[in-house]
């Protein structure tokens, strides 16, 4: 020690400094205290001023929260049982419970179908969801959307049989012609599952639905959350695949594909998605052929998923350009091909970097299936706004109605966001 | 520049040259745009070869050998790699990617694999090796370059001598008959330099054919059988590494190897 003090250049350590505790006064409440509430002046007035905000809106909702009515037939009757109190009337919740889940046409003795369908639901997107799952549980995920459109829609099981006919027969064509070319197993996978929906088509009958097990359930007739949950959960499935290939396709180097994309993509974000709607509930009959009555959830889908697909492939496009050039020459120079290294190396990691922009159009996308509203679909805003506040029992809750609203969403929405982002940790293998 | 990084005698025994024509380039042109990058190119490499390119840079010394694997295409000539000409069919540039390895400057691995994956991943892909064995090759060849306990690893992890002894490993475990080096130590630091060095060289005692893009002149010195100096998107001068660097010809070349050599 001394020598550093007198000898003034050279220096040799005498031993390794053996680590010590820190300070008393560095750890504890009081420090956390002084240093995130109290650091100054300012910050000491902004905490106080907080404070005081957070309690004067707690006094006036806390009151109103906990007075709140659960049991009553009409608002005048929870104002009396309130008596001139300031409470909220939940009892509209209680007693339109049913409209608000599953809209007001839903037959009731069959509630249960749509229950038993968002149950399978969490089975079926578990293994999609968190991949440390068995892969065999992905055979369940793969008929799922069969066996729910047989138990939401009912009708004759042959419906949903020859669509789950048609797409394994082209999953077969592909497997067996794919490996050789991409291009031959896909389109004739295609063609093949055309071909099983027509005939199958032609041999079901048009009385198949009349007495089948599942009484028919008609689109007009699907409401409330149940909606919203139905047309998100198809429309982010079905736009993700579909903004994939969008993203590709403006990067390819074939010039007529790229420019269907570009245009594609530029057009749908150019309009309004309410326009879409508009388009899907009128127009969009002159664009199949004049005979046929596509479904009008149906045209809803594909309007919403175009109009997400198109969100999407920008925000992978955004992560495609992030990657570096060189992870496309190694796997290049490897002597994968384009569909391997895009597989493989390209699409897992453009996709990590894109979760958060994906993340942000599926919230985005599943608030906006409440705009199905205003083309008289009465999802749980068509609900609230139109059969529930109508009635007269009921009209001028407006507070409970839309919190309600606005919490379920809040609900659904909040767990997309912490899943993405205990999915960003998962996925995290750069360490940088 | 770094002549010292090689301080071990080199087993010459296996590195034969060969009759057999492993490359052949005949008058190969490349132009970005209206530039003209490659010009006149004619090299033939024997099987066995092991050739430095050198020169300065912005002379096409990358350009060129990444259009030996059709990273780059060329807009005229012909280049044939071991008997399948390069044209602009997928099937035989994918034919021919299979057949030669390559190493990159800033190592390319993919940062969402394992070190065993990316050492897998074109092997079970590309050549449908059963995945055990495709595993046991990996970890052979990660002896090989000496860092088999990082199997399990991200390569984030790694430094990055370590990556690029993984790219290398990657490259082998698709049993290349023709190694291509674009500046596999340039972005390394002096003391990774010659861990790198010392895979390459192992390499090349194995009789594996080599073409590296290097500023290693001890290196090219020791381990090539000839160099090749290039500039402006011609081969200058070509010549066995003693005659080069002794005896070197051309003015270009003089100044060059002053340059590099001088201090």
């Amino acid at each position: 020690m001394s020598d550093q003090t007198t000898n003034s250049i050279a220096f040799v350590a005498e031993g390794t400094i053996p680590p010590s505790p820190p300070p008393a006064n560095e750890t504890g409440v009081v420090k956390w205290l002084r240093e995130n509430l109290f650091s100054g002046v300012g910050n000491s007035i902004l905490t106080i001023a907080s404070v005081l905000l957070i309690y004067v809106v707690l006094k006036n909702t806390l009151p109103w929260i906990f007075n709140g009515v659960w049991n009553a037939d009409s608002l005048s009757q929870c104002r009396e049982i309130l008596g001139g109190k300031t409470g909220a009337c939940f009892a509209v919740l209680a007693e339109r419970w049913n409209q608000l889940i599953y809209g007001f046409k839903y037959p009731v003795e069959a509630y249960w179908r749509p229950n038993l369908a968002f149950l399978l639901m969490l089975v079926a997107a578990a293994p999609v969801l968190f991949f440390d799952l068995p892969r065999k549980m992905l055979l369940f995920t793969a008929v799922y959307p069969f066996v729910a459109f047989w138990l939401i829609w009912g009708g004759t099981v042959l419906v949903p049989l020859v669509a789950l006919f048609g797409c394994v027969a082209a999953a077969v064509v592909f497997q067996k012609y794919g490996k050789n070319s991409f291009a031959a197993g896909f389109f004739g996978g295609i063609v093949v599952a055309l071909i099983v929906w027509k005939v199958g088509g032609a041999l079901i009958s048009e009385s198949a639905s009349e007495n089948a097990w599942l009484t028919a359930v008609p689109s007009r007739d699907l409401g409330g959350f149940m909606l919203n949950l139905m047309l998100g959960v198809t429309c982010v499935s079905l736009s993700l695949p579909l903004g994939i290939a969008l993203a590709l396709g403006r990067q390819s180097d074939m010039p007529l594909i790229k420019w269907v994309c570009v245009i594609f993509i530029e057009f749908i974000r150019g309009v309004p998605l309410i326009t879409l709607l508009f388009v899907a509930s009128v127009m969009l009959a002159y664009f199949f052929p004049p005979d046929s009555t596509v479904d009008l959830f149906l045209r809803v889908v594909i309007m919403i998923t175009m109009f997400s697909a198109a969100y999407i492939a920008e925000v992978i496009r955004g992560g495609l350009a992030a990657l570096p050039r060189g992870q496309y020459e190694a796997a290049d120079s490897l002597g994968l091909d384009y569909a391997q290294a895009m597989r493989l190396i390209i699409l897992p990691q453009a996709l990590k970097i894109s979760i958060p922009g994906i993340v942000n159009v599926a919230v985005g996308l599943f608030k906006d299936t409440t705009l199905v509203s205003v083309i008289s679909m009465f999802d749980l805003v068509g609900m609230i706004r139109g059969p529930i506040l109508a009635s007269t029992e009921w009209n001028g809750v407006y507070w409970e109605l839309l919190g309600f609203a606005a919490l379920l969403f809040f609900v659904v929405c909040y767990g997309i966001s912490q899943y993405s982002q205990w999915l960003e940790r998962r996925l995290a293998t750069d360490h940088r | 520049m770094s002549e010292l990084a090689i301080d071990r005698e080199i087993d010459r025994s296996k590195m034969q040259v060969s009759d057999e024509v492993a490359i052949e380039i005949t008058n190969m042109n490349k132009w970005y745009g209206s530039f003209h990058v490659l010009r006149d190119i004619n090299l033939t490499v024997n099987q066995g070869e092991r050739i430095v390119i050198a020169g300065p840079s912005g002379s096409g010394k990358s350009t060129l050998i990444r259009c030996i694997n059709a990273l780059e295409e060329h807009q005229a000539g012909k280049i044939v790699v071991d008997g399948i000409e390069l044209t602009s069919d997928l099937k035989n540039i994918d034919r021919i990617r299979s057949e030669v390895g390559m190493v990159f400057q800033h190592f390319n691995l993919f940062p969402h694999l394992t070190v065993l994956e990316n050492c897998t991943l074109a092997p079970i892909w590309v050549r449908k090796t059963p995945k055990k064995e495709a595993e046991e090759r990996a970890m052979h060849f990660l002896e090989k370059v000496k860092i088999p306990e990082q199997a399990d690893k991200y390569p984030g992890q790694l430094s990055g001598g370590q990556q690029q002894r993984v790219a290398i490993a990657r490259s082998l475990c698709m049993m290349p008959r023709i190694m291509l080096f674009d500046e596999p130590t340039s972005a390394l630091d002096p003391e990774m330099i010659k861990e790198v060095l010392d895979t390459m060289i192992e390499l090349a005692e194995e009789g594996m054919t080599m073409i590296c893009v290097t500023h290693e002149m001890g290196f090219a010195r020791q381990v090539a059988n000839r160099v090749i100096f290039m500039d402006a998107g011609q081969i200058v001068e070509q010549n066995e590494p003693e005659e080069f660097f002794n005896n070197p010809q051309s003015e270009r070349t003089k100044l060059f190897l002053s340059q590099i050599l001088g201090h």
